[in-house]
């Protein structure tokens, strides 16, 4: 028998709660905890937290008193009115991440007792979930794992008040404690219904948005764009994929030019809303994980079939959700490559719409399409003859074109540089045929998109935004005319990669190089996918997916499911526990007399110490109780013929003897 | 009227608490069924940071935080099996206390077994007695001790108050609780005090032998050593011969044999038990020959440790139903 030495805990006021052991340890969780943070907020409070660390740190090692109450408000009011003057509020995301920072290094200069190391260690955990909000990826789950370890195993110490715990035990326990509640957690996130949110207020923007489609066209914008390969979304098939040719993704639809740049104008939102459209050939159905873009359409294949819940096709028959995109979301769409748009009941409206041009400037231009409206020859034609022209005459596809000014830049761009990204063709050629009188509009999106060998999912990056236009022809509708395939046939076929030469200043993804990193970095956005797709979508529109296919129809049965496997978990971990808390018999039956024996003698006030061999306790038994001389000499005398020789001796006469030995206590006998 | 409410079943929860766990007299097994469990304090704010922090996830659909709110869930609900499994299966066994004087403090002792193979920490022990909880760490496979002071008011036996074992480890969400109620006192003799010099004891006719030193004694033989002899006394020269311990006696012609007498002793009867407490312990530390005489009880004359704890019992126990 072993005997632990306890510890008395001091809780009196005058006494810290922690000894110095913890509390360095509690310091060090709040640093690794704030870390993340310390990189985003503005340096003044960065500073000003660290100052308090240090602070505290410094007076933890050299024990100095807490500071008295009133110094400790008069730091918490400055810290208050610093963050209200820096950000003008004190809530947000923002303000509130900085408040929280100082807020909760100053508690630690009044963290004297149980409950304040509590609340300390609960908000360290809150602060976690702030994390979250600047990102999801999977750095963030694995620091997620790491702080909430720690914070658990501080959470142990805290609760440990005769001293500090050794790390080992602390680390053991608490990794214990998370692998048990894991299961709950899972049956949790699968199963407790999610509803979709926000419920009060949307996240500030740009915490997760990226760079993307923007709401107007000038040049510069698409080519910008493709110098980033960050991920824009990711494409599962589930019919085999459309060709090169098909893989336009539709995003905004611009109407309205004034000269400097393409808007929506009004047009994409009246009323009534989609467009008449006929679907023939084949469907494409898949299913797209968006990264968050913080804007309000939805990229699809052209053209949408099925219309998701929350989603809308406005009138240019693109895909508008009602709330901007701030979360990564898994999509299930249907589209039909073979469609024509309002080739029966075009709206009247719109098409005059797309017939405005500015009233003056780009003369040129207006000259060259006027000449061809004067040719006597139908829409069709003059389309054709601006796509010849774009073949034939020198122009050029690249990243880096020549500045054409403000001015009469299309006219620039036709005759004199001839040389322009997407977004250039397509806005000269829509202009082109709004000067013949033709109705023309741009569409902006991605064109292409790249197959992960490693699995079967296509990723979409900023590189592939695409512009191109649509014109209006009779008895066809609207139909997609892309002049950069005029111009760059490459650039259809094999991506912006295989269409730019090697000096233009494409990023290293976006090129497809194929060489080692490259098959890294597709293995990894592999793990990315997979993440983004089954754990950050995972939203009411997959939880309905998911336990539609479990069989689990309604939420009555979700929630039956849901109490009834935790409830089954819990009671199997109970179980579990007490098995393990289940006391051993020693299997020995010699040990067992043994222990029997000096049971009966504890239970007479004898005790035999932790170090007292059984020959010194027996005397020491004799000496204080003389009537026990006999039973417990030879007690003594069996057990260590048992024990210690190497013959064998039979443990039944010791049994017996321990059994028939009952003393009475001195006391009362 | 809330107020009696709630006294009544105060009263009724004791009642049925202390029919669930009676007294017992060997060592008590903590079992399943015997430990109660409840959220403490912290663990309702930590609920409530909970439902905020998962309002907060739903607003934001953030994927990462519901699995932050919802591992920490599972940790709060598993951690309460977790304060369940660190009391049970303890057994709690109590040492026989040591006798003290009326007025002093009673240390109980406490051993905390672990029959099994988890480490127990930050088992607590309360009670009103203790100016702070006591908490122990019991090893697996071991045991830790825990000393309960206990302020003696009246001489007699003094029970061993009803423990109670808490324990909130590991988050200190859930609180789980046990009794420990072991039949263990202690014996309270009465407070030494009175004023009265002891007995003529001059008088007499006995020669009875004494090893007192007092006065010029002739030696008068050696006899055994018995427990209880001063050490002064024991005849070192024999030792080594015999190989037994004998004291040396001395005959004192003068030695008559002492009565300490309840009649004798002046007062109510707890300030005569008083005044014949302090004299059996003037009369052992004289090393006298002294018999007790008590309404109802003789204790015949003898000397030593031994008789003078004997008649302590005695006195302490006067009067009192368990005269053993």
């Amino acid at each position: 028998m072993r005997s632990a030495a306890f510890r008395p805990w001091r809780s009196t006021g005058r006494t810290m709660f922690l000894d110095q052991t913890q509390r360095l340890r509690l310091i060090g969780i709040l640093l690794i905890v704030l870390l993340p943070h310390f990189l985003r907020v503005p340096v003044w409070v960065s500073l000003f937290a660290g100052a308090i660390l240090l602070w505290q740190t410094i007076g933890t090692l050299r024990a100095w008193p807490q500071p008295g109450k009133y110094f400790r408000a008069a730091l918490a009011m400055m810290a208050f009115a610093a963050v209200y003057l820096a950000f003008g509020r004190v809530d947000g995301q923002h303000a509130g991440v900085a408040l929280l920072m100082l807020m909760m290094t100053l508690k630690l200069a009044e963290t004297n007792a149980h409950r304040d190391v509590m609340m300390l260690l609960a908000l360290s955990y809150f602060v976690l979930i702030t994390h979250f909000l600047f990102s999801q990826e999977i750095v963030m789950a694995l620091f997620l794992i790491l702080a909430c370890w720690l914070i658990t195993a501080a959470f142990l110490d805290a609760n440990h008040p005769s001293g500090a715990l050794p790390a080992r035990v602390m680390g053991r326990r608490a990794g214990l404690l998370m692998l048990h509640g894991l299961p709950v957690a899972i049956l949790l996130f699968v199963l407790f219904p999610r509803i979709p949110g926000p419920i009060w207020g949307a996240p500030s923007a740009g915490a997760n948005a990226r760079t993307g489609l923007s709401d107007t066209m000038a040049p510069g914008m698409i080519s910008n764009l493709a110098q980033s390969d960050e991920v824009a979304f990711r494409v599962r098939f589930d019919t085999p994929p459309p060709g090169p040719q098909q893989l336009y993704w539709r995003g905004p639809v611009f109407w309205q030019f004034n000269g400097r740049s393409w808007s929506e104008g009004w047009a994409n939102r009246i009323q009534p809303g989609p467009p008449e459209r006929r679907y023939s050939g084949e469907p494409a159905r898949y299913s797209v994980t968006y990264e968050p873009h913080g804007q309000d359409w939805l990229l699809a294949l052209d053209l949408a079939e099925s219309i998701p819940d929350g989603a809308y096709m406005d009138a240019a028959g693109s895909l508008r959700v009602r709330k901007p995109q701030y979360e990564r979301e898994l999509l299930k769409l249907v589209s039909y490559p073979q469609h024509n748009v309002e080739a029966q009941q075009p709206n009247r409206s719109l098409l005059d719409y797309a017939r405005r041009l500015p009233a003056d400037g780009n003369n040129r231009s207006r000259d060259l399409a006027g000449d061809w409206r004067r040719a006597g020859i139908d829409d069709a034609a003059i389309v054709d003859r601006a796509l010849t022209m774009f073949r034939q005459q020198p122009f050029r596809y690249t990243l880096q074109p020549r500045t054409t000014g403000v001015q009469n830049r299309i006219d620039r761009f036709l005759f004199d540089t001839r040389e322009g990204f997407c977004e250039h063709y397509a806005e000269a050629f829509t202009f082109l045929m709004r000067a013949a009188g033709i109705p023309a509009r741009v569409v902006t999106g991605y064109q292409g998109g790249e197959f992960n060998d490693l699995s079967d999912y296509m990723i979409v990056r900023a590189s592939d935004a695409h512009a191109w236009s649509e014109v209006w022809l009779p008895r066809r509708g609207w139909v997609r005319i892309d002049p950069t395939s005029a111009v760059s046939p490459e650039r259809i076929e094999r991506g912006v990669s295989g269409a730019l030469g090697a000096d233009e200043p494409l990023p290293y993804l976006a090129r497809r190089s194929g060489d080692l990193l490259y098959r890294l970095q597709m293995r990894w956005d592999l793990v990315n996918a997979r993440w983004n797709g089954w754990f950050l979508s995972y939203g009411p529109e997959l939880q309905r997916d998911f336990l539609a296919a479990m069989g689990l129809i309604n939420l009555r049965a979700t929630l039956l499911a849901l109490t009834g496997l935790l409830a089954l978990f819990l009671g199997l971990l109970g179980i579990l526990l007490l098995w393990q808390a289940r006391p051993r018999r020693n299997s020995d039956p010699a040990q067992r007399a043994w222990e029997q024996f000096c049971a009966k003698l504890a239970g007479i006030g004898l005790v035999r110490a932790r170090q007292e061999g059984p020959r010194d306790f027996g005397e020491r038994v004799v000496q204080s109780r003389p009537e026990l001389q006999s039973a417990v000499r030879r007690i003594v005398a069996l057990y260590v013929a048992l024990r210690y020789s190497n013959r064998t001796h039979d443990h039944r006469a010791l049994a017996q003897a321990v059994r028939q030995f009952r003393p009475r206590s001195a006391a009362r006998s | 009227m809330i107020g009696a409410l709630r006294q009544r079943l105060k009263t009724r929860v004791v009642r049925w608490m202390d029919r669930r766990n009676p007294v017992q007299d060997g060592p008590v097994d903590i079992k399943r069924s015997k430990i109660y469990i409840l959220p403490t304090r912290a663990g309702f704010y930590f609920g409530l940071l909970l439902f905020v922090m998962l309002v907060g996830c739903m607003n934001y659909s953030n994927s990462l935080g519901f699995a932050l709110t919802f591992l920490l869930a599972g940790m709060a609900l598993v951690g309460m099996h977790h304060t369940h499994g660190n009391l049970v299966n303890l057994q709690v066994r109590a040492r026989q206390p040591q006798a003290v004087y009326a007025g002093q403090q009673m240390r109980f002792t406490l051993l905390l077994t672990n029959p099994t193979r988890l480490t127990r920490l930050a088992v607590k022990l309360d009670h009103p007695d203790l100016e702070e909880p006591v908490f122990a760490d019991v090893p697996a496979a071991g045991e830790a001790v825990i000393v309960l002071p206990v302020q003696a008011l009246r001489r007699g036996r003094l029970a061993l108050p009803r423990v109670r074992l808490y324990t909130s480890f590991p988050m200190g969400l859930f609180r789980a609780w046990c009794f420990a109620p072991l039949a263990m006192s202690g014996l309270v003799y009465p407070r030494p005090w009175g004023a009265m010099p002891l007995p003529d004891h001059s008088a007499g006719d006995s020669t009875g032998l004494s090893n007192a030193h007092a006065g010029r004694e002739d030696f008068a033989g050696l006899r055994r050593y018995e427990r209880g002899d001063p050490a002064h006394l024991i005849h070192w020269k024999t030792y080594p011969r015999t190989g037994q311990l004998m004291v040396k006696q001395f005959a004192d012609p003068r030695q008559r044999e002492l009565w300490l007498d309840w009649n004798a002793a002046p007062g109510d009867p707890e300030m005569r038990l008083s005044q014949l407490c302090s004299w059996v312990l003037e009369a052992e530390r004289l090393g006298l020959v002294f018999g007790l005489t008590l309404p109802g009880q003789t204790l015949q004359p003898a000397e030593g440790a031994g008789h003078a704890q004997r008649c302590l019992q005695a006195l302490a126990l006067y009067g009192q139903d368990d005269v053993s």
